[in-house]
């Protein structure tokens, strides 16, 4: 199995060098190309090395574990399918890139171009090589976002940006329902290896979960292969530049679907279920598109529609579940793939060369543009199906297999539709060729059509030669690479017998008829052209349109019936919703029986209970009084605190009355901008309402925490209790389920808090700088205030009071792994003493002895606990495991060290710059307002004669004294 | 004798936040209120200590410090509301 490790280098060269195209965006066109190449080349070049092992039978697999516990890794497996396919992907993507630089005009982004390319090209790879299916799908959906970015790569064209999504929406959509039959289809299975899967085949066929998987996996394949009734979005995707076209639209990407349905063929087909829904939905859509092809004006919608049609084509052969017909189909997508991009190529070459893809307006390019003609004309006579080219071998087999398959129990309905599908493909063949190429030119005014240079038609000719080859010699040429695949896709040994001659067989008969009948067709054409067009049909865009604005407007309903923009609103939809599924809950199941008594009140309990319940009553009755509701409010928050003491949960209790001071500072801070009291905006009818959702809610929880404290209920608690020291070295077990069992929870929370605090100090010098910043500065201070702003006794006493606050901090912090404290609360301490200095002495004199930022403070503490996480990962440990030991310092103590300790030392920094960056973003209102700052620490220094004071010079935008506003 | 005390202090601190409490929500002034939540603070930290020797444990003295290290910060933060209106400058 050498090799192998070659596997997810192929898979991520191109991603690696889609970096190099869009970062050179201004080294033109060569350069772009020329590095789109390298990576192309390389990944074919390793694919190429391994095929010879492929081509004798070997399935190459290489694996990483990735996220175990979802059955999520990444492995990679090549075999006979994905090697056709890869090399496929790889020698059209190096054919399109030689084309598209020739193709894109010098005023494209030549470079964004080429790494959307390769990012197609890596996703498609992916999925082409995934052994996982929940890997192949992240690639699927790579592979829709790229050909979103590719078809609106012109994006100042509306019908680009408007295919763009409508191809996005379709086959994201059914990339959706993919994921759901991908998880069942793993589920049935036991695994989501691929290989394992393929095993599996039998189990799955029995399972009652087999036609929601094998529905909702179809839905998929359907829609990104373009399938009858979702083929509409194709069309549109020829907004895209005409080398997207080619390579996405026709060569690769829709083929997806196909490589999937033949990838899971094993496991899904030959049922009845299958073949229904399968070979049905492709016969319509051959039928449909081939017909919808013959009237279509426009070269490219002609070409899209002959595409759609032979999709269906090859979704037929799958779909009849018989090996022969998966040999036939594989033996198409080959074909297929050869003279459908050549096709693309030369309309983006004629398109290029007389500014227009109307064939009513071209014809008479034979003499015009001689080269373009042959390739065009070698392209879709194989299209059409006419011996000695590679088109005629696969639709012959197609034919055969269609004579003898019976329809429900009707021979005739597969054969007949399967020929008339052949006869419109002969017809819109022909069309392209005689309109376009012979003939006389139509339209004088596109003048002087000519070939392209070298490099233009080099990549069609190549393929055209392909065409050509496999024509005249399909043993030789095609024959291993279809044995090779097609036992990939079966499960068994395929020997293919390849010939131009097989006799008088039904097939031919069929093809004669074809081709006859399409030549009469395109006789016909004009007339029935006239009868087309005045037939009435529905039209894909308007109905997609429609059920997109009925979509939008729904959803509008509900967003804006749930969240008007009012708090109250919200809250309110959230508390009812909430309090009905605990009521449902607890009808539901119902409670066990009361297993614990009442305990008794004591007396101070229950006036600390009444304090509360007083407390947040006058609450109610003051809130619109806001500095009475505030002072009020601290009442509950001491309350609190004192509950969590007497409960014995002391690390909430320091938390708690931490954090009451910090948001009391906080919101006076904010409240002295803002108006005193609060308008009575609410109806009666509305206030009731909200009073009646509000006790609800309050009762609920109330009745909630009383149920559960009179029963014994089994709880988490005690694995805490039983881990905490063996596992995260800690005794106080809150702290260890911070820095240990849900430290990855903790470092979440202080990223969090971290952008909080960034954000605050953002909205505030955005605040600052527009409209809100103006009215500041017309602030109108109040006459009757106090003169002395920082009180002699005030700034003596916190400087007193600083350096035990800290020492605290520091005693909090460092015991807080093994007694209540930790670097949370620690940081409040920390905060709370600086603030002091803040309240006391000043802001301007507290700033100039402040030397860290409080913004790097909260990078430190987030890049300190992340090291600390990561540091687990030296030891092969997951994210975040802690370790712990002893030293022993002689003489004085045994110490112990854990990496907690470093991580909450992260905590700690996180949460203290952020408390600081928010109080700081928020204090600086008062300078924007004009209030000067003063020098010294004291306004009225029994030891100096007069005050200094000057503006804060670090607040920019402050108008100076005298500076016009 | 130490339990008839622990018994006289819990209600004493008690009542004492009652009587605190009704000023805060009667006012009649902001000083009025402000005054009797700092009251009502040196009440609590009376009744955790007083509470930590009535069952001998000693993390309720912690709690206790740290209340009336940063409980008086509240009050000086509403004080200076009230006579300067910003209270960081």
């Amino acid at each position: 199995m050498g090799g192998a490790g070659l596997l997810p280098i192929i898979a991520l060269l191109p991603f690696l060098g889609a970096l190099v195209p869009g970062v050179m965006i201004r080294a033109g066109r060569n350069a772009a190309a020329t590095f789109t190449a390298i990576p192309t080349f390389l990944a074919l070049l390793m694919l190429l090395t391994l095929a010879p092992g492929v081509m004798d039978g070997q399935v190459l697999q290489k694996s990483f574990s990735w996220f175990p516990p979802l059955g999520l890794s990444a492995s990679f497996m090549l075999d006979g399918l994905g090697l056709m396919f890869a090399v496929m992907i790889l020698g059209v993507g190096l054919l399109i890139t030689l084309y598209a630089r020739f193709y894109l005009s010098n005023e494209d982004p030549a470079g964004v171009f080429f790494t959307y390319l390769l990012l197609f090209q890596g996703a498609m790879l992916g999925i082409v090589l995934s052994n996982n299916i929940l890997m192949l799908l992240v690639f699927w959906e790579l592979t829709s976002l790229a050909s979103f970015l590719l078809i609106g790569y012109w994006r100042h064209l509306p019908e680009g940006r408007q295919g763009a999504r409508m191809a996005l929406t379709v086959t994201g959509g059914g990339g959706l329902a993919m994921i759901g039959g991908m998880l069942i289809l793993g589920d049935i299975a036991g695994s989501y290896e691929l290989t394992d899967i393929l095993q599996a085949g039998e189990a799955i066929k029995a399972s009652p979960l087999y036609l929601p998987a094998l529905i909702l996996i179809l839905l998929g394949a359907f829609t990104k292969s373009a399938q009858f009734p979702f083929h509409f979005w194709l069309p549109h995707a020829m907004a895209a530049p005409t080398p997207v076209s080619a390579y996405l639209h026709s060569a690769t990407m829709v083929k997806a679907g196909i490589f999937l349905m033949a990838r899971l063929w094993p496991v899904l087909a030959g049922t009845d279920p299958w073949f229904y829904i399968v070979a049905t939905t492709g016969l319509i859509t051959m039928v449909l598109g081939a017909l919808i092809a013959l009237f279509k004006d426009d070269l490219k919608a002609l070409l899209a529609f002959s595409t759609v049609s032979h999709l269906g084509l090859l979704t037929m052969l799958l779909g009849f579940g018989t090996e022969a017909a998966a040999v036939a189909a594989v033996f198409h997508v080959l074909n297929h793939l050869t003279f459908k991009a050549a096709l693309f190529m030369t309309a983006g070459i004629v398109d290029h060369s007389t500014h227009t893809r109307d064939i009513k307006r071209l014809g008479g390019l034979l003499t015009l543009m001689p080269i373009t003609a042959a390739i065009g004309i070698i392209a879709a006579l194989s299209m059409a199906g006419i011996p000695l080219f590679n088109g005629f071998l696969s639709k012959e087999l197609m034919l055969e297999e269609a004579s003898h398959t019976s329809w429900w129990e009707s021979p005739w309905i597969v054969p007949v539709l399967a020929t008339f599908g052949a006869l419109l493909s002969v017809a819109y063949s022909f069309r392209f060729i005689v309109h376009t190429f012979l003939g006389k030119p139509r339209d004088e005014s596109i003048d002087h059509p000519h070939d392209p240079p070298f490099g233009m038609w080099l990549p069609p000719a190549l393929l055209c030669v392909i065409v050509v080859a496999v024509g005249l010699f399909p043993a030789a040429i095609a024959g291993p690479i279809v044995d090779m695949a097609a036992s990939a896709v079966t499960g068994t040994e395929i020997h293919t017998h390849f010939a131009l001659w097989h006799g008088i067989t039904p097939a031919l008969i069929m093809s004669g008829i074809a081709i006859f009948g399409g030549l009469i067709l395109l006789a016909l054409h004009a007339p029935l052209d006239r009868a087309w067009l005045a037939t009435p049909r529905p039209e894909a865009k308007r109905l997609f349109d429609g059920a997109m604005a009925a979509s939008v407007r729904g959803t509008r309903v509900i967003a804006e019936g749930l969240h008007s923009g009012a708090i109250s609103r919200a809250l309110a939809v959230f508390v009812v919703t909430t309090v009905a599924s605990g009521l449902i809950a607890f009808f539901g199941r119902g409670l066990p029986e009361v297993s614990r008594p009442l305990l008794p009140i004591p007396p101070v309990a229950a006036a600390g209970w009444l304090l509360m319940v007083a407390a947040t009553l006058s609450v109610i009755l003051l809130h619109r009084r806001r500095f009475l509701a505030l002072v009020v409010i601290s009442i509950c928050g001491l309350m609190v605190s004192i509950g969590f003491v007497y409960l014995s949960a002391p690390d909430l209790a320091l938390t708690q009355i931490t954090v009451e001071t910090v948001t009391i500072l906080l919101l006076l801070l904010a409240l002295h901008y803002l108006p005193k009291t609060t308008p009575a905006d609410s109806s009666v009818a509305l206030r009731i309402r909200d009073g009646v959702i509000g006790v609800s809610a309050g009762v609920g929880v109330g009745a909630l925490a009383y149920a559960f404290m009179r029963r014994d209920v089994p709880s988490i608690s005690d694995y805490f209790l039983e881990n905490a020291y063996s596992g995260g070295g800690g005794h106080n077990v809150v702290n260890v389920i911070l820095v240990d069992f849900r430290g990855y929870d903790t470092f979440g929370e202080i990223i969090v808090l971290g952008i909080a605090g960034v954000i605050i100090f953002a909205l505030m010098e955005v605040l600052l700088r527009g409209r809100a910043g103006r009215r500041l500065r017309n602030w109108a201070f109040s006459e009757d205030r106090s003169r002395d702003r920082h009180p002699l006794m005030m700034v003596v006493g916190t400087r007193v009071m600083l350096p035990i606050a800290l020492l605290v901090g520091v005693y909090i912090l460092l015991r807080g792994h093994n007694n209540p404290g930790g670097g949370f609360v620690a940081g409040l301490v920390f905060s709370i003493a600086l603030l002091m200095q803040y309240m006391a002495s000043g802001f301007a004199w507290t700033m100039d002895r402040q030397r860290w930022e409080y913004h790097s403070l909260i990078g430190w503490g987030v890049i300190i606990a992340g090291l600390t996480g990561a540091a687990a990962w030296i030891f092969g440990r997951p994210f975040l495991t802690s370790a712990y030991g002893y030293i022993d310092w002689p003489w004085i103590e045994e110490f112990e060290w854990a990496t907690a300790m470093a991580f909450d030392v992260g905590v700690f920094l996180a949460v203290l710059g952020a408390v600081m960056l928010m109080l700081y973003s928020l204090s600086r209102m008062a300078r924007y307002a004009g209030e000067t700052v003063n020098l010294e620490p004291m306004d009225y220094d029994p030891s100096q004669k007069s005050v200094q004071t000057e503006r804060a010079p670090q607040e920019r935008g402050v108008p100076t004294e005298g500076e016009e506003l | 004798m130490i339990e008839y005390a622990l018994w006289f202090a819990f209600a004493a601190f008690g009542i004492g936040l009652v009587f605190t409490l009704w000023r805060v929500v009667r006012g009649p002034h902001s000083a009025d209120r402000i005054l009797a939540l700092d009251t009502m603070v040196i009440n609590a930290i009376g009744l955790l200590v007083v509470y930590g020797i009535s069952i001998d444990r000693q993390v309720y003295f912690e709690a206790a410090m740290l209340i009336a290290m940063v409980g008086f910060v509240s009050t000086v933060a509403y004080c200076r509301f009230i006579l300067r209106g910003d209270i960081i400058e």
